[in-house]
């Protein structure tokens, strides 16, 4: 048991596994949305896979992304479905209540390799004692900024603010309205719809002093003075500084690739649609700290196994999810398809942390926090709520606040508290 | 009948049977005969899973497990929903706005262009091309044109013609009347087309015997016009009541950020039947919010075709 | 009978427009002329985000600074556009074609023939109008599985043979046709599918004309089915093929516009070409029939 999952874990992958295969011929299916890198990364692994076991035939599916979890769910509710599956670490909740995927088992994927070669926001794939999936590659977020503009400004394009304090400062100077006051050109690019809510949860409420929510996440604290202040700061923003309006351009990204936003945080998957940007050069640093204090927020999506799968076919399964796993598979994922590794081991080493684009992400990685949602549209619904009460209803932050922990706290314990 | 026709076991006895029959009789076979294939169909591929989606939302099914029967609390659940009320008053919001003004200016296009001959083909056609499209490339069209200035499109106009700034999508009052507006433009092209079929439908004796007698052009509209296009006014207040009521491609597309937002001022209870199925995976909830939707469609299709026939 | 109506049809344009007032239908046709502009406002920006370069979509001119087909080059270029664009093609004609001898049988059974529960009949089908399209898609992917459909054309098409739009459709269009036609075809000793076929359809062409189009529209633009039915990029229908582009978090919105205006290509010409029966209306049909 112990040598075949080391073996699983480890390098040694194409001579390890043929000697644990059966001898029957299966064929498993890989699901995934459309996107040019993910597809061929795993078109690449597949044919390494399949070259190691030759008696293991994985078939690649790949789908647009809109609806994805419907079509998931009705194709695996027909037992027609994928055998390994990509999903989003947040649903998890929601597809073990529509039982569409099956705990790891633990001798293939013995616990402390998992805690020991992924990094520690793999623990979002585990419930009770099991877990339910393995990310191939981590995001994280970032402060994208317009180095045309801080140089238009008068500032340093390439001394970008590291703390809250300069971060605002920076906005107020790129910021740009009209005569008649019309807000023509945005300091910093504030939506809630984009990454903001992250943003906000794990990283400005933990640096104001407080706690989003209770460590094993099945309590909301952020209505509090630290969460209270928090928000103020964010909603201070668009109200006291006004350096940017929710909605303008749509989302912030637009507004920053449209050269009309100086700031703005987003996450690892914008460098490639940045990086069509011909009009300025932009950057990307840490995340601004407070006191001291950095945060980040990590999210993935992670290779499950389907709970229709068994018998052969689940071998099988088993045995490609390990192979997507290895470090060997996390290179080419970012060679391919350019996100982070999810082994800290491959992630951070010294050549990854200097590279201008992916080292900003890199280094947020090694003090990330990753929520743990139970439903992640849900949650996310409630912080933008939140927002929009108090900047379009006039509500006081503390009441907006209370309301927004109480919403959340009510999809909390729809979960945990059956 | 078929019983007979096999203990015969021949197709002279069939036509025996036929000619016994009245004219009436034979109308009624003619017509279950022209019904079959398609009633099977119905039934299979509609009745049944609607018929289940009944069952399933007294259990509490959510796809793999079995269900088992919970009576009316999913029904309980929803009464006791904040979310479901604010989501059935923006359904009916869709309803009683989008249906009478979409189909008064239908109505007002294709009366006027049947009358234009400059151009007509053209100005048709720029009517029904929307109508055209596809939902989502355009829903971000029109996020655009709402946008404040100086980027916004129709802000630009009002600002030209001196009207305040509107917020239209980032406001709680204004949103819903913007989704629609788009939902209207959208659609208003299949509105002008079916009322102009109705339109030459009219047989043309009765407009030539108005204008021998002399009738005015009003009393040409609501003495003749209205009265017999009246099977498609019916068709389209009951197609497009539906149609509004179950509005949901355009409010997903136009508010895909923040879906039903900004603080669910948008959102119809097919979008929230949607989440709750796909998003929460919490399928026996859904089916009783499709149930309920179900029956108000049925009801207010019942009482539109009972009003509109007694008329 | 032919010459009957086309007896009752010269004049009609004529004696309506020689009795409008001049300043007034100029007035009509202007205000009818900028309502149509700006109906095509919208699509005039989807062609012109098409044709600008990525890096410039959120430029936002009405005409772009730098035009470029390139989208439409890379669009073109991947093969399984075409393929697409056919499977569409294939599948909005056979439902069409379905659609209109079927919804047109039962909506004129529905509207001509006096039996007990025909009112039942006409509610019933009505009613499946009333479940959201989202809500089947589980029971029909089962169904789909029991009998092998998924991943063909058929698993697509079946949903829609027949459809409640065009019954109620075409059953409010029979209503208007007078009985004394058909009791005149009866006497001619005409069995009921030949009145039907050969003496109530011709009569209302327009109608027909109009579910036509729809329902080419309504398949032409189908998207959660067939999405969720095929697995095979090959079985892909253009709406669904043209989803590709949009990625979670990254949406190439060029590529959409696109694939979008070149997907109402088709949908233009079959209405176009359609239109013309529309409003012909039943002078034309009377002749022919």
């Amino acid at each position: 048991m112990r040598v075949k999952s080391r073996m699983l874990f480890g390098l040694a992958v194409g001579f390890g596994l043929m000697t644990a295969t059966s001898a029957l011929a299966v064929e498993i299916e890989y699901w995934q949305y459309t996107f040019e890198g993910r597809v061929k990364a795993i078109d690449a692994l597949i044919e390494q896979f399949q070259k190691a076991n030759p008696d293991i035939t994985v078939k690649h599916v790949d789908f647009p992304y809109a609806d994805y979890p419907t079509k998931v769910a009705a194709s695996i509710t027909a037992g027609q479905g994928p055998d390994v599956v990509q999903l989003y670490y947040g649903w998890v909740d929601g597809w073990l209540a529509g039982n569409l995927i099956q705990p790891l088992p633990k001798d293939a994927f013995p616990h402390d390799q998992i805690e020991k070669n992924f990094f520690s926001i793999v623990k979002a794939m585990k419930r009770g004692d099991d877990y339910y999936g393995l990310p191939t590659a981590v995001r994280s977020l970032a402060l994208f900024y317009n180095k045309k503009m801080f140089a238009d400004a008068g500032l340093d394009p390439n001394k970008p603010p590291a703390t809250l304090d300069e971060l605002v400062d920076a906005a107020l100077k790129t910021t740009k309205r009209d005569a008649s006051g019309n807000l023509e050109q945005e300091g910093f690019g504030v939506d809630m719809t984009g990454q903001d809510h992250h943003w906000i949860r794990e990283v400005l409420i933990r640096q104001f002093g407080g706690a989003p929510y209770s460590d094993d996440y099945k309590s909301v604290t952020y209505d509090s003075a630290a969460g209270d202040a928090a928000i103020q700061w964010y909603v201070d923003l668009q109200q006291k500084h006004k350096v940017g309006e929710a909605g303008f351009m749509d989302t912030a990204q637009a507004a920053f690739q449209a050269g009309r936003a100086a700031m703005e945080i987003d996450g690892t998957f914008r460098l490639s649609a940045f990086g069509k940007i011909t009009d300025f050069e932009w950057g990307v640093t840490e995340l601004p700290s407070k006191d001291g204090n950095q945060g980040n927020y990590a999210s993935y999506w992670a290779n499950a196994i389907a709970s229709t799968t068994s018998g052969d076919e689940l071998k099988a399964a088993e045995k490609f999810l390990a192979f997507v796993t290895t470090p060997d598979a996390m290179k080419l994922w970012l060679e391919y398809a350019g996100e982070l590794p999810a082994n800290p081991a491959i992630a951070l080493t010294s050549e990854n942390q200097a590279d201008p684009k992916y080292g900003p992400f890199l280094k947020g990685l090694a003090y990330a926090h990753t929520t743990l949602f139970v439903e992640e549209l849900a949650q996310r619904q409630t912080q933008i709520d939140m927002v929009n009460h108090v900047l379009l209803e006039g509500q006081s932050v503390a009441d907006a606040v209370a309301t927004a922990a109480k919403a959340e706290q009510e999809v909390l314990d729809k979960y945990y508290k059956k | 009948m078929t019983a007979a026709v096999e203990a015969d076991g021949g197709v002279a006895a069939a036509r025996r049977l036929w000619h016994r029959l009245t004219v009436h009789q034979k109308h009624v076979v003619w017509a279950w005969a022209f019904l079959a294939v398609p009633i099977l169909f119905y039934v299979v591929i509609r009745f049944w899973p609607t018929a289940n989606a009944f069952y399933l939302s007294l259990t509490d099914w959510n796809m793999l497990h079995k269900a088992s029967f919970v009576g009316l609390k999913n029904y309980r659940r929803l009464v006791a929903d904040p979310v479901f009320w604010k989501v059935f008053r923006n359904t009916f919001g869709y309803l009683i706005i989008g249906t009478p003004v979409s189909l008064l200016l239908a109505f007002l296009i294709a009366y006027q262009l049947e009358k234009v001959r400059f151009m007509h083909g053209l100005i048709r056609a720029l009517y029904f091309l929307p109508f055209l499209t596809t939902a989502a490339a355009m829903a971000w069209v029109w996020r655009w044109f709402y946008q404040p200035l100086p980027i916004g499109f129709i802000n630009d106009v009002l600002a030209l013609v001196g009207l305040p700034q509107q917020p239209f999508l980032r406001s709680t009052t204004q949103a819903l009347p913007s989704v629609l507006a788009a939902a209207i433009w959208a659609g208003l092209g299949f509105q002008v087309v079916i009322f102009m079929a109705g339109l030459r439908a009219i047989p043309t004796t009765y407009y030539e015997a108005a204008r021998i007698d002399g009738v005015s052009n009003g009393a040409i509209l609501t003495q003749i016009t209205l009265p017999l296009l009246k099977p498609t006014i019916i068709f389209l207040v009951v197609f497009s009541s539906i149609g509004f009521l179950r509005i949901f491609d355009q409010v997903y597309n136009m508010t895909t950020n923040d879906p039903g937002g900004p603080l669910n001022a948008t959102k119809p209870l097919v979008l929230m039947i949607y989440q709750t199925a796909f998003s929460s995976f919490d399928m026996a909830y859904a089916t009783a919010q499709t149930v309920v939707l179900f029956l108000v469609l049925l009801v207010i299709s019942l009482i539109q075709l009972r009003i509109l026939r007694d008329r | 009978m032919a010459a009957e109506i086309a007896a009752a049809a010269p004049g009609r344009i004529d004696a309506l427009s020689m009795s409008w007032p001049r300043p007034g239908r100029v007035i009509a046709w202007t205000l009818l002329f900028i309502g149509g502009v700006v109906m095509v406002t919208p699509i005039v920006y989807m062609l012109s985000t098409s044709l600008k370069d990525a890096s410039q979509i959120y430029d936002l001119r009405m005409i772009p600074a730098e035009p470029t087909l390139a989208n439409y080059v890379v669009v073109l270029a991947d093969g399984r556009f075409l393929r697409w664009f056919a499977n569409s093609l294939i599948i909005a004609t056979i439902v069409c074609v379905s659609n209109v001898f079927f919804d047109s049988l039962v909506g004129y059974t529905l509207a001509k023939f006096r039996f007990r529960g025909r009112y039942f009949v006409f509610i019933a089908i009505l009613s499946t109008l009333m479940i959201p399209t989202e809500m089947l898609i589980i029971p029909w992917y089962l169904m789909s599985r029991t009998f092998g459909w998924i991943d063909t054309y058929w698993g697509i098409m079946f949903p829609g043979v027949m459809t409640a739009f065009g019954t109620f459709l075409m059953k409010q269009f029979y209503e208007t046709v007078p009985d004394d036609f058909l009791e005149a075809a009866r006497i001619d000793g005409l069995n009921e599918f030949a009145i039907w076929w050969r003496v109530a359809m011709p009569l209302v062409t327009p109608a027909i004309s109009a579910l036509a189009i729809f329902t080419f529209l309504g398949n032409w633009t189908a998207f959660i089915w067939p999405l969720i039915i095929t697995n095979s990029k090959e079985l892909y229908t253009l709406p669904v093929g043209i989803a590709s582009f949009a990625v979670e978090n990254q949406i190439a919105w060029e590529k959409v516009m696109t694939g979008a205006s070149l997907a109402t290509i088709p949908t233009l010409l079959v209405f176009l070409f359609l239109q013309r029966y529309i409003v012909r209306g039943v002078v034309l049909a009377g002749i022919k029939g």
